[in-house]
């Protein structure tokens, strides 16, 4: 068994919204699995069916090869998540916390085990304070060290960076890494940051308004073949005209206020830049990106843009 | 015929002749009474008002001449009547000579002689009062005496062993109460949804009654003044 | 079952916001039984003032009716109206506490039906009912009668008094706590319900406290329409049934029947009504929290 989430044909309405819609993935064994969208996209909407949180409006969820909705407390018992902020009981130790947790995971777990796991966020010494008098930073990593005290096979990160400052943020990347490659874990990692996703996570899914977007593997999905060119010169509309009468027309893709935009090979560029300076329009910048990051920037920037992708 | 003419005429006379004076009937019962000076005297009291129920409680009564008479429940709580003083005839009695004493003649079916007490000093509380004296045994059965400020008492009384120093064996004392009624916001009281008293005249009976049954007398023994604080 | 039963009271006992409840008792408790220590005369007397014309109230008897028994009545009978509350403070904010601070979601994710959740959860605020009734007990009852002794026991009823041997009287409370313990489950299964709904335990509390106080007013009115359509359906009016306790037996002529209740039916069957009040409340509020989405 190799797949360890499949989530087939999920949708979910809150009264005429549709939060997610018609939504399929599937997570494999030892897999980091980015979840990207941006906020509002469905994203936690998405994990929360897969917790059991909310129930689905229709769909199917397969985790461990088994039906969510039967075998519930089999499979949660194999889960360890944060969702959104790592939140506690803030009168209670950390320690207390994490006590209880785990037994509500319904695994025995020996006190040793816990200040080891407290260890290993780098909490040992903080023990015994209460969680209100924790930073933000460490209330993330007490929320990892509960998601991960009963030893869980699967684990969901959602937005684990989420108000984290920079060096919480590369601890928390550290760490997930870290849980993958020595620990096995499969994770499901959810964020709003392609650059995060980018950096720990093989696999990955792209959704907006509920829908999927894009799913695949992250190298594939950076494909060089996706590169994107935001050019800039010194009179876009002039410009554009000349492009569309010359035979760069195919890698046209459209136009924004305040630049062109071109797709095309990356091993096509410098051809490609020797013919724009034949247009004899200045050019003022060149400038390449990821399709994907670019793809990701529309959705978080306008609608406009995100038409002249998926043309 | 005309012998029994002269026999009837000589009941009738023996008869008048007989007859005691109501000062005399009444300062036989007195000098009865006052062979006590004091008591101590152990009973049960029964109370029976409508809208109390009370237990039955031992109580010790305390009497002292010339008025001092006081009913403790030595061991929990009894509501006295206002009055209750009287129910101690040394009470009535003690100034026989302040009232006009008015002959009412016998009660029929028991043929005790009714006395009627009107005081002579118009600022007195006790406005009348009146006794049934069993005559052949100078002890009072019943007297009701009417109060400017607390309605009317009645009481009756049963003797037994102590008959000799007039005292009963066992006292009924009725007497008038005022209408009871708390606020309901002050009591919260649990309404069981039971259908509530259908005669109200019965709520309306304003009549309490105190029954004490004696079972003992400590007589003239002496009582110290502190049981009447 | 007994380990999340363990948790839940340890996260109850563990809060600040548990002990205010235990110190208002305990302050509420203390409070009356000082005012009546010393100047617990002018307040029979208020009591009294109706009777006083027929009956004499020396200092003795002022004494006697002023023992722990009656101490402890008038305590339940402010204290229960103000219980609600506290019970409401711990059983309001079970869920949207929970809620509230982020941990419901968390707890959710965990492998334990909701069913069991909330069961263990209402269990917990029961336990935690039960722990205030019996400080109250401790306090009210048995403090009141270590500082006042006992006596026999007077109760004012609007229409009549009733008057108890002192040694019948204990069990009558030992009953009315146990009565109570059901009343007051009552609030705290209403106040579970609203838990369910809300995201923060103001909420419910205040949601909690607004029904009672409001369905104490129509069961204390006497407005004829009500008195015979819904008074007889609020649990509000079977709340104070524990009074039925002490309302005693009477013979013909008017003396207390030792050991004897006035209407036992008429309490099981308030007793009954509340308790199918907990089940609708608590059955609800399953229902409602299995099928909740929780966006929290």
């Amino acid at each position: 068994m190799n797949t360890i989430v499949s989530v087939k044909n999920l949708s979910k309405n809150f009264n005429e919204i549709k939060a997610v819609n018609d939504l399929s993935f599937s997570v494999e064994k030892g897999q980091v699995y980015g979840f990207l969208g941006q906020n509002g996209a469905g994203k936690s909407t998405t994990i929360r069916m897969l917790l059991t949180l909310i129930k689905p409006t229709s769909g199917q969820i397969e985790i461990f090869g088994m039906d969510l909705n039967k075998h519930r407390k089999e499979i949660l018992r194999q889960i360890g998540a944060i969702i959104e902020k790592p939140d506690m009981y803030k009168y209670l130790t950390a320690l207390e916390n994490l006590r209880i947790f785990a037994a509500m995971s319904g695994v025995k777990v020996s006190e040793k085990k816990l200040l080891d796991q407290l260890e290993m966020v780098g909490l040992a010494e903080r023990a015994h304070s209460k969680v209100k008098t924790y930073s933000q930073g460490m209330k993330q990593r007490l929320g990892i060290a509960t998601a991960l005290v009963h030893d869980p096979q699967l684990v969901i990160l959602d937005e684990p960076t989420n108000g984290l400052d920079p060096q919480g943020i590369a601890d928390v990347r550290n760490l997930i890494l870290m849980l993958s490659r020595q620990m096995n874990k499969t994770m499901i990692i959810s964020s709003h940051l392609l650059s995060e996703i980018e950096l720990i996570a093989e696999s990955m899914i792209i959704i907006d308004k509920g829908k999927k977007i894009v799913e695949g593997k992250v190298r594939e999905l950076f494909d060089p073949a996706e590169t994107i060119i935001e050019l800039k010169t010194f009179d876009d509309a002039l410009m554009y005209e000349k492009l569309q009468q010359s035979d760069l027309k195919i890698f046209v893709q459209g136009k924004r206020n305040d630049c062109i935009l071109l797709k095309l090979h990356r091993d096509q560029i410098p051809a490609v830049i020797k013919k724009l300076v034949g247009l004899e329009v200045p050019i003022l910048s060149f400038h390449s990106k990821h399709s994907l990051e670019n793809y990701f920037l529309s959705l978080t920037t306008g609608q406009q843009h995100v038409e002249a992708f998926t043309n | 015929m005309k012998k029994i003419l002269l026999l009837l005429t000589l009941v009738t006379i023996g008869l008048v002749i007989k007859a005691q004076s109501p000062e005399e009937v009444v300062a036989k019962v007195k000098a009865k009474l006052e062979k006590v000076n004091d008591y101590e005297a152990k009973g049960k009291m029964k109370t029976n008002v409508v809208f109390i129920k009370a237990p039955i409680a031992n109580v010790k009564v305390y009497f002292k001449r010339p008025d001092k008479l006081r009913i403790n429940n030595e061991s929990g709580i009894s509501f006295i009547p206002k009055g209750s003083v009287n129910i101690n005839l040394n009470n009535i009695f003690v100034n026989t000579e302040g009232f006009d004493l008015i002959d009412m003649g016998k009660e029929e079916k028991t043929s005790f002689r009714i006395i009627k007490l009107i005081p002579k000093d118009v600022n007195s509380d006790v406005v009348l009062s009146t006794v049934y004296i069993d005559e052949a045994r100078s002890l009072i059965r019943k007297a009701k005496t009417t109060t400017k400020e607390n309605g009317t008492y009645e009481l009756e009384m049963q003797y037994g062993k102590y008959a000799a120093y007039g005292l009963a064996d066992k006292v009924s004392f009725h007497f008038n109460t005022k209408d009871y009624k708390l606020p309901k916001g002050i009591t919260f009281d649990y309404d069981d949804g039971s259908k509530k008293e259908s005669n109200p005249d019965k709520l309306k009976n304003r009549k309490g009654e105190v029954e004490i049954q004696y079972s003992s007398y400590i007589i003239n023994k002496g009582v110290s003044d502190a049981v009447f604080k | 079952m007994w380990k999340l039963l363990q948790i839940e009271l340890f996260k109850i006992f563990k809060r600040p916001r548990t002990y205010i409840a235990f110190g208002a008792i305990a302050a509420i408790v203390f409070l009356i039984q000082i005012a009546l220590k010393f100047d617990g005369k002018s307040y029979i007397d208020l009591l009294m003032s109706n009777l006083s014309g027929s009956f004499e109230f020396n200092d003795v008897f002022k004494d006697k009716l002023l023992n722990g028994y009656l101490i402890c009545f008038v305590i339940l009978n402010t204290l229960l109206i103000q219980m609600p509350l506290l019970v409401a403070l711990i059983a309001g904010d079970a869920i949207a506490g929970e809620a509230n601070m982020g941990t419901l979601r968390l707890s959710m994710t965990k492998p334990v039906s909701r069913t069991k959740y909330m069961l263990v959860k209402f269990i917990a605020s029961v336990i935690y009912t039960l722990a205030l009734l019996i400080l109250m007990a401790l306090l009210a009852l048995f403090g009141s009668m270590l500082i006042f002794g006992t006596n026999d026991m007077v109760v004012l009823r609007s229409e009549g008094i009733e008057q108890i041997k002192r040694f019948d009287v204990l069990w009558r409370y030992f009953a009315a706590f146990g009565f109570a313990a059901v009343a007051l489950t009552t609030v705290s299964a209403l106040a579970f319900l609203l838990s369910v709904f809300a995201e923060n335990s103001i909420g419910p509390i205040i949601a909690t406290m607004s029904i009672v106080i409001v369905f104490t007013i129509l069961s204390e009115m006497n407005i004829p329409i009500y008195d015979e359509t819904i008074k007889p359906y609020l649990f509000t009016s079977h709340m104070v049934a524990w009074k039925g306790f002490f309302y005693v037996k009477a013979n013909a002529e008017g003396t207390t029947i030792n050991g004897s209740i006035e209407n036992l039916p008429a309490v099981l069957r308030s007793l009954s009504i509340l308790v199918i009040y907990i089940f609708v409340f608590f059955g609800s509020a399953v229902w409602v929290f299995r099928k909740k989405d929780i966006l929290t």
